[in-house]
């Protein structure tokens, strides 16, 4: 191969944030014209801090980056926007009530006027040059998450970016949305742009990445050409060690009925129909996951049967190990658990509704524990001894039992989510997007603990966003298709695309 | 008899002082800052005004009409643009909580207000506690020269000062500017989310400053023309009461529009003297219910807007959050 100039490069970055926190460590990296690079690495091992320096967010403490061989200086994401590069964030920065239009014009510098005539016709043209569909005029609170990520990718290049940077694009899409989005991205490198993909997925780093760059521990540790290398193969050279790949499906030992859901049908605040007549059965010692776009119906079906999400019709039972029977609906979560019946319930939104930011580990735990014991003053020792447990044993990186949620890194914090649910000794777990955002190695961790669960007896209602694991991991997978049930399948059979389809497609035949 | 020709003319004094103060709060917060100091902002605009009107009327010299106008104005707003550049330097700068320092304001414009208009009353050796500025007022409230010659037209429509015309003009600009230009797109968009505002390049600590400190400026000749026109020229502590409160519950009422607070504005000013036009006789009692109506009509304006869950309709996303670009 010839020699290429780099699109740009940073030699020996360093970002620091306080004195304590190194969130990079003199990293070197080259990026060609025309190349899809893949960055890798584990949850903190700064690819998104690396990316944001690129993206004008973050300045480095050290090091320099070079445009086209010129070295140049990133203050602001609008220097960043004047050197071609753009960043299109995990957490899409559009604002709500504005239209695509102006979200793409916005912050473009001519004075005076807006003339949304004239970009309107200059987004239509970068749409059919790449594929895009984009609606100008429509409203980003009616788009889907796939709209708004093209919307985002369009922004972009009506800047005229060069260098496009994606902080994990697929993580909230469908596989067929997914597909699409690498269709545009090869489009994009074949017309000579430069594009940096930061994901977890090993298998589309494989399918779409020229090459690959790996950080650990905010360290730079080697690049590979894709087409040389395999997953095992990146998997271990971002961990460090060795890492099995296999994900374990023991067998369900005497499985029991546990929850049994009948008819359930609920509709939002709005009105909007988000269940329609959802019948299915979990038994105990198994996993059943539960497959589906993104808002279709997951959120309602955990919500309704840990007892926080009115129910409009239908009915959802508890089975004793003795064969009697309890009814849930009309339960609130307290007495739900008055009678003997524990869920736990890892939320959508582990911020939102499982943790609170701002108080520290130990404070987390009792949020479960607060009602134990008869004293009017709180028994804060068992919950910090648990969370010294949650800590050591499912190796949660934190300064200590008294830090504050909010500063841990996400992966962390939903180690301690899962850690404090698994640690009620629950009968049915719940989980929804258990491993949403966090990196392989912690992902296994929470994989195991799943399993050690099941083991437990305990019946898990997996919801879950990537289909690889789901066929791994679940005894049996529910698909739901805009608050219908279009089939359950066995875990051991099922296949991705079959999956895929279901999701999109009410099977008829599975209605009765 | 309801005398509809007269009661126009004052429900649009009225409304001038709560037209500035909405107008300006709505551009305040359209930028993410909740100011609730405005209250205060404009207690230091209108007492600024005055100690400026004063030392003018007492420094002997006979008065020009330009000069007695443009005094007060300027001093004004340079009160009420420091009251705004302590708000951001403390919200934006430091990133102090919003309200808390809102009220803070608040409650130090009115203290300022009252303890300069303390001083001065003293000085001015006045019978009444209230500082008489008559002269100055005049010229605050020159006509049109025609507006007496065209009947009730002429009383309706002509018969305002410049501060009030001023008013209704800077609030149709301040409507147009924020839906038809580049700057009211970059000000709506830093105050729905300054961090999708900083990612486009734009320069939010900029737009919040300049925002801010035009919102109170405009709010503070609010004062000035409550002191200078609306009560002739006459400043008594406490007269101004709470219309920097009625300010802030405009712009709810308003959904942030500026255009719609013109008209709003002349219906809380017309409900606000209201008691004042609809004979009560003897029983005291009434006049005070009458008298609550534009708190009541507040209340239900507050209940109905929160019903309304349309998405353009809500507050600007990022009201009453800081913003650090580096925050993790």
């Amino acid at each position: 191969m010839e020699e290429r100039t780099p699109a740009l490069s940073m030699r020996n970055i360093t970002k620091r944030f306080g004195s304590k926190v190194i969130a990079n460590s003199d990293v070197s990296l080259d990026i060609y014209p025309g190349e899809i690079l893949a960055l890798l690495g584990e949850n903190g091992s700064g690819k998104t801090t690396l990316m944001n320096i690129l993206a004008g967010i973050y300045y480095p403490d050290e090091g320099e980056i070079l445009i086209g061989g010129k070295p140049v200086t990133i203050a602001s994401p609008k220097e960043a926007f004047n050197h071609g590069i753009g960043m299109i964030h995990q957490h899409f920065k559009l604002v709500d009530v504005l239209t695509a239009n102006e979200n793409i014009v916005l912050g473009m510098d001519k004075e005076g006027m807006l003339d949304l005539k004239t970009s309107a016709a200059r987004i239509k043209k970068i749409c059919d040059a790449y594929g895009f569909e984009v609606d100008p005029d429509e409203k980003i609170y009616d788009m889907s998450v796939s709209e708004k990520q093209t919307v985002e990718i369009v922004k972009v290049l009506y800047r005229g970016a060069e260098i496009l940077i994606l902080d994990e694009p697929t993580a909230v899409l469908t596989p067929q949305e997914s597909d699409k989005l690498f269709a545009v991205l090869r489009n994009m490198r074949n017309d000579g742009k430069s594009i940096i993909l930061i994901t977890h997925k090993m298998n589309e780093v494989l399918s779409v990445s020229d090459r690959v760059a790996i950080l650990r521990a905010g360290k730079y540790i080697c690049d590979r050409v894709t087409s040389e290398t395999n997953a095992q193969e990146l998997t271990d050279l971002m961990v460090g060690h060795k890492v099995s790949l296999n994900i374990d499906r023991p067998e369900p030992v005497n499985s029991k009925e546990r929850i049994r859901v009948k008819g359930l049908t609920v509709r939002n605040i709005d009105g909007v129909l988000k269940l329609n007549k959802v019948s299915f059965s979990a038994y105990s010692g198994e996993i059943l996951g539960i497959a589906g776009i993104a808002g279709s119906g997951q959120k309602e079906l955990l919500e309704g049967i840990a007892g926080l999400q009115p129910v409009e019709a239908g009915s959802i039972t508890y089975v004793n190990d003795d064969g009697t029977t309890e009814d849930l609906i009309g339960k609130d979560p307290l007495e739900i658990a008055a009678l003997g019946v524990s869920l736990s319930f890892v939320p959508e939104d582990r911020l939102g509704m499982g943790l609170v930011e701002n108080m520290d580990l130990a404070d987390n735990m009792m949020l479960r524990s607060y009602r134990v014991g008869k004293s009017v003053f709180t028994n804060r020792k068992d919950p910090e001894n648990l969370a010294k447990q949650v800590i050591k044993e499912l190796e949660v990186n934190t300064p200590g039992v008294h830090t504050m949620v909010r500063k841990l890194s996400g992966g962390n914090v939903q180690k301690v989510l899962v850690g404090r649910e698994i640690a009620s000794a629950p009968t049915v777990l719940l989980t929804a997007y258990a491993v949403r955002g966090l990196d392989i190695n912690s992902s296994y961790t929470i994989y195991d603990l799943i399993n050690q669960q099941k083991k437990r007896g305990v019946a898990v209602i997996y919801v879950g966003e990537d289909l690889d694991v789901l066929v791994e991991l679940c005894d049996r997978i529910l698909v739901l298709c805009d608050g219908h049930v279009s089939g359950i399948l066995d875990g051991r059979t099922a296949d991705k695309q079959t999956i895929g389809m279901m999701m999109t497609h009410i099977k008829e035949a599975a209605d009765e | 008899m309801f005398d509809i020709v007269s009661f126009i003319p004052r429900a649009i004094a009225q409304s001038i002082p709560l037209l500035l103060g909405s107008t300006g709060e709505i551009i305040t917060e359209k930028s993410g800052n909740l100011n609730l100091g405005t209250a205060g902002v404009m207690y230091v605009g209108g007492m600024c005004g005055v100690i400026g009107a004063f030392s003018y009327e007492t420094s002997g010299k006979p008065m020009n009409g330009l000069l007695s106008v443009l005094i007060p104005v300027v001093c004004c707003l340079l009160g009420s643009l420091i009251m705004g550049l302590i708000y951001c330097f403390l919200t934006v700068t430091l990133r102090a909580n919003q309200n808390v320092t809102g009220l803070a304001l608040t409650t130090f414009g009115v203290g300022f207000g009252n303890f300069f208009g303390g001083s001065l009353i003293k000085l001015s050796g006045a019978e009444v506690p209230s500082i008489i500025l008559t002269n100055t007022s005049n010229f605050f409230r020159t006509k049109l020269p025609f507006a007496d010659s065209l009947g009730w037209f002429g009383q309706i429509f002509c018969s305002y000062s410049f501060l009030a015309y001023a008013a209704i003009i800077i609030a149709i600009i301040a409507g147009r500017t924020l839906r038809k230009t580049r700057v009211g797109l970059h000000l709506r968009a830093v105050g729905e989310s300054p961090a999708t505002a900083d990612a486009a390049g734009i320069n939010v600590i900029r737009y919040k400053y300049t925002a801010t400190c035009l919102g109170s400026m405009i709010a503070g000749l609010g004062g000035l023309y409550y002191v200078m026109d609306y009560a002739n020229g006459i400043w008594s502590n406490d007269a101004f009461g709470d219309r920097g409160w009625l300010a802030i519950a405009l712009v709810i009422f308003t959904l942030w529009n500026p255009t719609t607070s013109i008209f709003a504005s002349i219906l809380f000013g017309g409900l606000y003297i209201l008691y004042i036009f609809i004979p009560t006789g003897t029983n005291l009692a009434n006049k005070e219910l009458y008298k609550m109506i534009p708190y009541v009509v507040t209340i239900i304006v507050l209940i109905i807007t929160s019903l309304r869950n349309k998405r353009e309709n809500q507050p600007p996303e990022g009201l009453g959050l800081p913003y650090f670009r580096e925050d993790r």
